[in-house]
């Protein structure tokens, strides 16, 4: 008496599709993906709609147009019968350059305010506590009004130096003037020398470190980097006559003229972008020196390393594997908070593209296409850089 | 909790649809039983909050008017103040029904930016503001100045033209507002504040020592300000065109809000007073409203003369002369269509 059972050849039914292991997760994603693609369509196609209903077009003309405003910070020439594109790369440039000066000093700060924030020291780490928590804790807006508050309403305003005998600097409650380099006839030879002194100093560097590696002997690289950086662009510029002059901010009408000119929003912006993720910076910084074992330190200093040499050369570099993947964030917090600026008066891409012309013209949509497009890609771009920097810190494993 | 999300993305998403461009807009103010209006977020004189934070102001008595013309009682109208920046988004999405916020006509916002402006209820002209002590006499003296500037608003292109035309260059500092622009002049720093003289006075009103401000003798452009809808619905235009109209041709005919009760108890021997005041004719019906609607706004708002008097007029701080926006039979150009 013999069984065959043969296996009962099961037939699709709709109802495997939710019950059945093999069929479910396909089928819940083709759903979902369905469902997004609907609510795409329904939201573009209600934009489509209601534009109509307004009888707006969507074109991007409006940027060829001239666009009949003046900005007041130019990194390039701009006059007001620009087109409209123009004064968007404007606000770009500003953009892009307050976004720059933040993030190198709020990494600057940060990591010193994070390395001081372990000092054995109480005041010092105390100190870094208190910077780090009112920093954190306060909205960004607030402290960008705050200091062009302070600087509005407490340094005195140009007129204030009438007759008075004025440096290299001044600060005046519209912003701070700094002398400015003018390059002369016959500059070039020095300029030229300086930038092979820097190629040189990149050179011996690499050269002190081999020459360590191999024999152990040390060599006084910073030292005679200084001398190599100072000495022969200062001889070249005595020799040559003083070419390079320096301008010096003067009191001409209503303000001050010549030299760099820091204007109040973009003191404003800088410092507050740079406190403020500095804050978030030291705490990164903090969390990747605590993330490394204490042997290690004790390791070092068993080998006789002091401190300073113990943090920079085993501690730091370990740290970075914990700290560069939140640093992109924090870089690209920065870059995007820089759309404040609007709030005193910076023109940024927020301000020009996004405020003045957006307003002018009409073009809602376009405009605010155009800045999310330009925000994307500036992140990207940054996170790109750092990631590519992350793979060459992090730990090589095998 | 997912049908519960589900359920509530669809109901958000049909409310997004219905807020698109509605036709019937006194249909849907009446339903919704206010009037929404869009004011400056405060210039004094022209909208301002009360102690008791109602609104007030000649901008804001527009908006009063048409709420009085529709509804009959002139509290019934919701304000959002916006910026220079934010008002013509807030028209345009919906948000607002009508727009009273000295906003200059132009032709591209009349036509490019679909709205319609329904008449003028300030000519103005941009002026520049500076302290006494700057020793400044004239504005083509500010060669090299910081200009604190109104950004989104016809003032930052005039200026650049302005400036351009003259030769001359300045540093334009943009703000948002007026209260902002205020501030930053007031601590000295920009030289100079522009915007429509009637602003700049109402401004410098609020100083502590007005006195030490003044405001120089060029005006370098015409600013005619008045109340504006969305295009695409021109029953509505014309609602909001006629209560203002009305205001002005009631003080063209010795209307006030003192006598209007008693003008508008009976036919009186001027056809043009009873047929405003709906004793003759059915021009209520015609506008979709009651007969009585042109009564309800001068007695409760007044008329144009009243309501400039009170709010801006030169008994009060703002102390603005009435200048071109006198009626055309007393040297101004204020002028309405006939009621007929």
């Amino acid at each position: 008496m013999s069984m065959t059972a043969t296996p009962p050849q099961e037939s699709f039914r709709v109802d495997m599709l939710w019950n059945d292991a093999r069929y479910r997760s396909t089928f819940i994603q083709t759903i979902a993906l369905m469902l997004v693609m609907l609510a795409v369509a329904w939201l573009a196609s209600n934009a489509v709609r209601n534009l109509e209903a307004l009888g707006k077009d969507f074109n991007f003309s409006f940027l060829w147009q001239p666009a009949s405003y003046d900005i007041n910070q130019r990194l390039i020439e701009y006059d007001s019968r620009d087109s409209n594109a123009r004064a968007a790369l404007l606000g770009i440039l500003n953009t892009l350059l307050v976004a720059a000066m933040g993030i190198v000093t709020a990494t600057v700060i940060g990591v010193v305010a994070g390395v001081l924030r372990l000092s054995k020291n109480w005041i010092v780490s105390r100190l870094m506590a208190v910077y780090v928590e009112a920093f954190r804790n306060v909205p960004l807006l607030i402290w960008i009004l705050m200091i062009a508050a302070a600087v509005n309403e407490t340094l005195p305003a140009p007129s204030a130096f009438r007759g008075v005998e004025t440096g290299a600097f001044v600060a005046t409650n519209r912003g701070l003037y700094v002398p400015a380099p003018i390059f002369g006839e016959g500059s070039t030879p020095i300029v030229a020398i300086f930038l092979a002194s820097l190629a040189g100093l990149f050179l011996l560097r690499r050269w002190a470190a081999k020459r360590q590696a191999e024999t152990g002997e040390q060599f006084p690289v910073f030292w005679a980097g200084l001398a190599l950086l100072v000495a022969p662009a200062t001889l070249a510029f005595l020799a040559l006559g003083r070419p390079i002059d320096l301008e010096l901010p003067e009191l001409a009408g209503f303000n001050f003229r010549g030299g760099f000119f820091l204007r109040d929003s973009l003191v404003a912006m800088w410092l507050a972008l740079s406190l403020y993720t500095g804050a978030f910076i030291a705490e990164t910084v903090r969390a990747g020196i605590l993330a490394v074992s204490h042997g290690q330190s004790e390791a070092a200093y068993a080998l006789g390393l002091r401190p300073n040499r113990a943090m920079s050369l085993v501690v730091l570099p370990q740290a970075l594997r914990v700290i560069v993947p939140p640093l992109i964030s924090q870089y690209l917090n920065l870059t995007k908070n820089s759309s404040l600026a609007i709030a005193v008066g910076y023109m940024d891409a927020t301000g020009t593209l996004g405020g003045i012309t957006l307003n002018q013209t009409g073009r809602e949509m376009e405009c605010i296409l155009l800045l999310m497009a330009f925000y994307l890609t500036v992140s990207l771009l940054i996170s790109g850089v750092m990631n590519w920097y992350n793979t060459r810190v992090k730990l090589v494993e095998r | 909790m997912t049908p519960t999300i589900i359920a509530g993305a669809v109901a958000s998403a049909v409310a997004l649809a219905a807020s698109g461009a509605a036709a019937a807009t006194l249909d849907d103010v009446k339903s919704r039983g206010n009037l929404q209006c869009g004011v400056s977020s405060g210039v004094a004189g022209f909208s301002y909050t009360e102690a008791d934070g109602s609104w007030a102001g000649f901008d804001v008595a527009v908006c009063r008017a048409v709420a009085a013309a529709i509804f009959g009682d002139a509290q019934a109208a919701q304000f959002t103040p916006t910026t220079g920046k934010t008002r013509f988004t807030a028209l345009a999405s919906g948000e607002i029904d009508m727009l009273a916020r000295n906003t200059t006509w132009t032709f591209s916002r009349d036509v490019d930016l679909k709205f319609e402006f329904v008449g003028v209820n300030y000519y103005d002209g941009q002026g520049f503001m500076v302290p006494k002590a700057l020793g400044v006499t004239s504005a083509l003296e500010l060669d090299g100045a910081t200009v604190c500037i109104q950004t989104g608003t016809t003032t930052e292109l005039n200026l650049a033209d302005y400036f351009r035309a003259n030769n001359m260059s300045y540093d334009p500092v943009p703000i948002e507002t007026n209260a902002e622009a205020q501030q930053k002049y007031l601590a000295n720093a920009c030289d100079v504040y522009t915007t429509d003289a009637s602003g700049l006075a109402a401004t410098r009103s609020t100083f502590e020592a007005p006195t030490d401000h003044i405001i120089l003798p060029e005006i370098i452009s015409k600013e005619p300000l008045g109340p504006l809808v969305r295009h695409g619905d021109p029953e509505w235009g014309d609602i909001v065109r006629w209560t203002f109209n009305a205001m002005v041709i009631a003080e063209e005919l010795g209307v006030t809000s003192a006598n209007v009760a008693e003008l508008a108890a009976g036919p009186t021997d001027n056809p043009e007073v009873n047929r405003l005041l709906g004793t003759e004719g059915e021009y209520g019906a015609m506008l979709g409203l009651e007969k009585d609607w042109a009564v309800k706004v001068i007695s409760q708002v007044g008329n144009y003369g009243e309501v400039f008097d009170r709010y801006i007029g030169e008994s009060t701080p703002v102390g603005l002369a009435r200048g071109l926006n006198a009626l055309y039979t007393k040297g101004g150009i204020l002028y309405a269509a006939p009621f007929r």
